[in-house]
C-alpha cells in the first residue's frame, strides 16, 4: 500500500515539477524539442530502409502523392470548342454536336477516379510512413528492425507517454475549471482580468504538454487585438489550444451538456465567451448581434472564429461562411499548418467521436505546427462579404500552403446544391445559343 | 483512405484485371484505395448514391448518365471488377497495344469502345439505337432549363438529319461512328493516369 502511494507520490511530483509548473510559466526545459529532434532522426532511418526493402521488392513505387491522374486545366469553351473543330458549324437554331457529350464524360469519370472535396475529409496520406499502425497503408512488412524499432514506439507512447498526457490533460483541465469558478467569484475589475487570462493560458499550456505540441509561431506583429475578429483554417479541436497558447481570445460556439458543457460554463464565468444555445445559432441576426457587440467592447478579447464551419483535413481550406465577414471589424487572418508525420491532427468526426479522438492524439508521436499570423485585412470599399470572405480565405491558404477551394466544407455531410449543375448548363447552353 | 485497403485485395487478383484492363500493378493499387475510400457501406460494392456523394459528379449535368454506366442491367451494385472495367474505357491508347495477342479481342479502351461508351450515354433504353426522344431527353440534361422545347426540338432533329443515313430516323451505333469519325476520340475520351 505504503509503495503504491508512494509511487504515486513521485509520479505527480516529477509530473508537476518537470512538466506543469514550467509550462505555466511558458519556460521550456527542452525535452519537446529534444524529443522531436529524435524522432526525426528515426523516422528519417526508418524511411530509409523502407525504401530499400521497397526496391528489393519491386520497382513500383508504393506511394504517389501527387495524385492518381493528371487533369487537363481548360475551360468548357475551350474543350469543347476543341472537340467541334472537326465539325462543319451549324449556324441556324443552334450549335450542338454530339461530341459535346465527350466532356462531360469525361470531367466526369476524372471526377469519378479523384476528386477536390472527398479527399479533404479523411486523413493526408503519407508519403512515407511514419511507425504508427493507423497510417500504415502499403507500408507491409519490411525488415525486423523497422519492425523493432515499431513495436518500441508502440511501448514508448501507450505505456509511457499515453498516462503521461492523459494525467496532464485532467490536471490542465481541473486547473481551469476549479480556477475560474475562483476567479469568477472575484468583482469586475483589471486584477480579475489579469488573473483570468493567466488561467486560460497556463492551462492550454500544460495541454499543449499533454500533446507533445511543438508550435512555432510566426509574424507575431501581427497578433490579433481586442475588438478584433481572429480568423482561422479549422482542421481540429486542438486548433484552439494552438492558438491560445499565445494569447487569448474568446471562444464563440454551441454550448454542449456533459464534460464539455462544464468547461464552457466555468470558463465564461471569469471572462466573456460567447456562447450559443442550439436554437440561437440558427438564427443569423442574433448571432451577428452578439458578435457585434462583443467586438465594439474594446476590453474583451477578440474573438476566434473558425469560418470553415467544421473540420478540414488540413490540405485544403473550404467556403469561409460569411457571417463573421459582414460585421465590420477587422479580421486577423492565421493559417495554422500541422506536420502529418508526426502525427495526424485531423479530427474525422463521422469517424471518430470525440474520446477515441483525443486517444488517438495522445498516443501519436507529437502535434508539430506552425502558425503564422497574417497582417490585419478589412471590408473594402464597394466589397461585400463573400468577397472578403475568399480573400482572407485565399490568403490563409497562400501562407499555409493549403489548396484553396471554393466548396462548402458542408458537403462533408450534406448534398451539393443544385445551384452549381445550373450554372453548369447555363455555360453550357450560351454555348449552343451564344450569349443572350 | 481505408486503412490496409490494399490489403484486401490478393495479387490473383490484381493480375486478372491487369489482363483484362491494361492497368498497371501500382495503378489497380491506388484506384482499389479510391473505391475502398468510396464505398461508405464497406461492403465491397458500390451504390448509386455512392457515385453522387462526390460533388463534382453530383452539379455535372450528365453525372446520372456517367454513374448509369457504372451498373449493368438492372444490377444496383457493382464491384471493383465492374468499377475498374468500366474506367479501362479510358485509358489512353498505346501503341504497345497493337503488339498484343490478336486473339485476346478488342481491349476495352479501343477507339470504339469509347465511342460506344458515349453512345451508351445517349441510347437511355439501351436498344442499340438513339431515338429523338431519347436525344432529346439528353440534351435537356445538359442545357436544363435554358432552351426552349421548340429550339430544343430543332436541334435534335437536325442532329439525326445530318447523322441518319439508313432513314429510320434514328442514329445506330455505325452512323454514329461515321458522323464523329473526324473527332479525336482517343485524345478527347481518355484520362492520363499516372504510373
Amino acid at each position: 500500500r505504503g509503495f503504491a502511494g508512494a509511487v504515486v507520490y513521485v509520479w505527480l511530483s516529477v509530473v508537476l515539477g518537470l512538466i506543469v509548473l514550467p509550462a505555466m510559466f511558458g519556460v521550456s526545459l527542452g525535452f519537446t524539442d529534444l524529443y522531436v529532434k529524435a524522432l526525426v532522426k528515426t523516422l528519417e532511418w526508418a524511411t530509409l530502409r523502407i525504401q530499400r526493402g521497397q526496391k528489393e521488392e519491386d520497382a513500383v513505387p508504393a506511394h504517389l502523392p501527387n495524385g492518381i491522374i493528371e487533369k487537363d486545366d481548360g475551360s468548357m469553351e475551350e474543350e469543347i470548342g476543341e472537340l467541334r473543330r472537326s465539325h462543319p458549324k451549324s449556324l441556324a437554331g443552334g450549335d450542338f454536336t454530339l461530341c459535346d457529350a465527350f466532356y462531360f464524360c469525361k470531367k466526369g469519370i476524372e471526377s469519378i477516379v479523384e476528386d477536390q472535396v472527398t479527399q479533404r475529409f479523411t486523413s493526408e496520406e503519407l508519403a512515407s510512413w511514419n511507425l504508427l499502425t493507423r497510417t500504415n497503408n502499403n507500408f507491409h512488412y519490411i525488415s525486423v528492425r523497422v519492425t523493432i524499432i515499431w513495436g518500441l514506439g508502440v511501448f514508448i507512447r501507450y505505456c509511457i507517454l499515453l498516462p503521461l498526457r492523459v494525467t496532464l490533460a485532467v490536471l490542465g483541465l481541473s486547473w481551469l475549471v476549479i480556477g475560474t469558478t475562483l476567479v469568477g467569484l472575484l468583482p469586475h475589475s483589471n486584477v480579475k482580468t489579469w488573473i483570468s487570462d493567466l488561467i486560460h493560458v497556463t492551462c492550454y499550456r500544460i495541454c499543449a504538454r499533454a500533446l507533445s505540441a511543438r508550435i512555432r509561431y510566426h509574424n507575431k506583429e501581427n497578433h490579433p487585438k481586442k475588438g478584433g475578429i481572429c480568423v482561422a483554417n479549422h482542421t481540429s479541436p486542438i486548433d484552439i489550444v494552438i492558438l491560445a497558447n499565445d494569447g487569448c481570445y474568446a471562444m464563440v460556439g454551441q454550448i454542449h451538456g456533459g464534460l464539455m458543457g462544464v468547461i464552457q460554463r466555468s470558463m465564461v464565468r471569469s471572462c466573456p465567451h460567447v456562447w450559443f444555445e442550439r436554437s440561437e445559432m440558427k438564427d443569423r441576426h442574433a448571432v451577428a448581434k452578439r458578435l457585434k457587440d462583443h467586438v465594439a467592447d474594446k476590453t474583451k478579447q477578440p474573438i476566434l472564429i473558425f469560418p470553415e464551419g467544421t473540420c478540414i483535413n488540413n490540405t485544403s481550406v473550404m467556403m469561409f461562411k460569411k457571417g463573421s465577414f459582414d460585421i465590420g471589424a477587422t479580421i486577423y487572418p492565421v493559417a495554422i499548418k500541422y506536420d502529418p508525420q508526426f502525427g495526424d491532427a485531423f479530427w474525422n468526426s463521422g469517424k471518430y467521436n470525440m474520446v477515441s479522438y483525443l486517444l488517438r492524439m495522445m498516443t501519436s508521436w507529437a502535434i508539430v505546427c506552425n502558425v503564422w499570423y497574417l497582417p490585419p485585412m478589412s471590408l473594402q470599399d464597394g466589397e461585400d462579404a463573400v468577397h472578403f470572405a475568399n480573400r482572407v480565405k485565399s490568403a490563409i491558404a497562400r501562407q499555409g500552403g493549403l489548396v484553396d477551394l471554393f466548396w462548402d466544407g458542408g458537403l462533408k455531410r450534406e448534398k451539393v446544391k443544385e445551384s452549381y449543375k445550373e450554372e453548369q448548363q447555363k455555360m453550357y447552353s450560351s454555348m449552343i445559343v451564344g450569349q443572350d | 483512405m481505408g486503412s490496409r485497403a490494399s490489403s484486401l485485395l490478393r495479387e490473383e487478383d490484381i493480375e486478372e484485371i491487369k489482363k483484362e484492363t491494361g492497368f498497371s500493378h501500382s495503378q489497380i493499387t491506388r484506384l482499389y484505395s479510391r473505391f475502398h475510400s468510396l464505398d461508405k457501406g464497406e461492403n465491397g460494392a458500390l451504390s448509386r448514391e455512392d457515385f453522387q456523394r462526390i460533388p463534382e459528379l453530383a452539379i455535372n449535368p450528365l453525372g446520372d448518365r456517367i454513374i448509369n454506366a457504372f451498373f449493368p442491367e438492372g444490377e444496383d451494385q457493382v464491384n471493383f471488377r465492374g468499377f475498374m472495367r468500366t474506367l479501362a474505357h479510358f485509358r489512353p491508347v498505346e501503341d504497345n497495344e497493337k503488339n498484343k495477342d490478336p486473339s485476346a479481342g478488342e481491349p476495352l479502351n479501343s477507339r470504339n469502345n469509347k465511342l460506344l461508351f458515349a453512345f451508351r450515354l445517349y441510347d437511355l433504353d439501351r436498344d442499340d439505337k438513339i431515338s429523338r426522344d431519347e436525344l432529346l431527353q439528353v440534351l435537356r440534361m445538359m442545357v436544363g432549363v435554358n432552351i426552349s422545347d421548340e429550339q430544343l426540338g430543332s436541334i435534335a432533329d437536325r442532329t439525326i438529319q445530318e447523322a441518319d443515313t439508313n432513314g429510320d430516323m434514328c442514329i445506330s451505333f455505325s452512323e454514329f461512328i461515321k458522323v464523329l469519325e473526324k473527332v479525336d476520340v482517343e485524345q478527347k475520351m481518355s484520362i492520363r493516369f499516372l504510373h
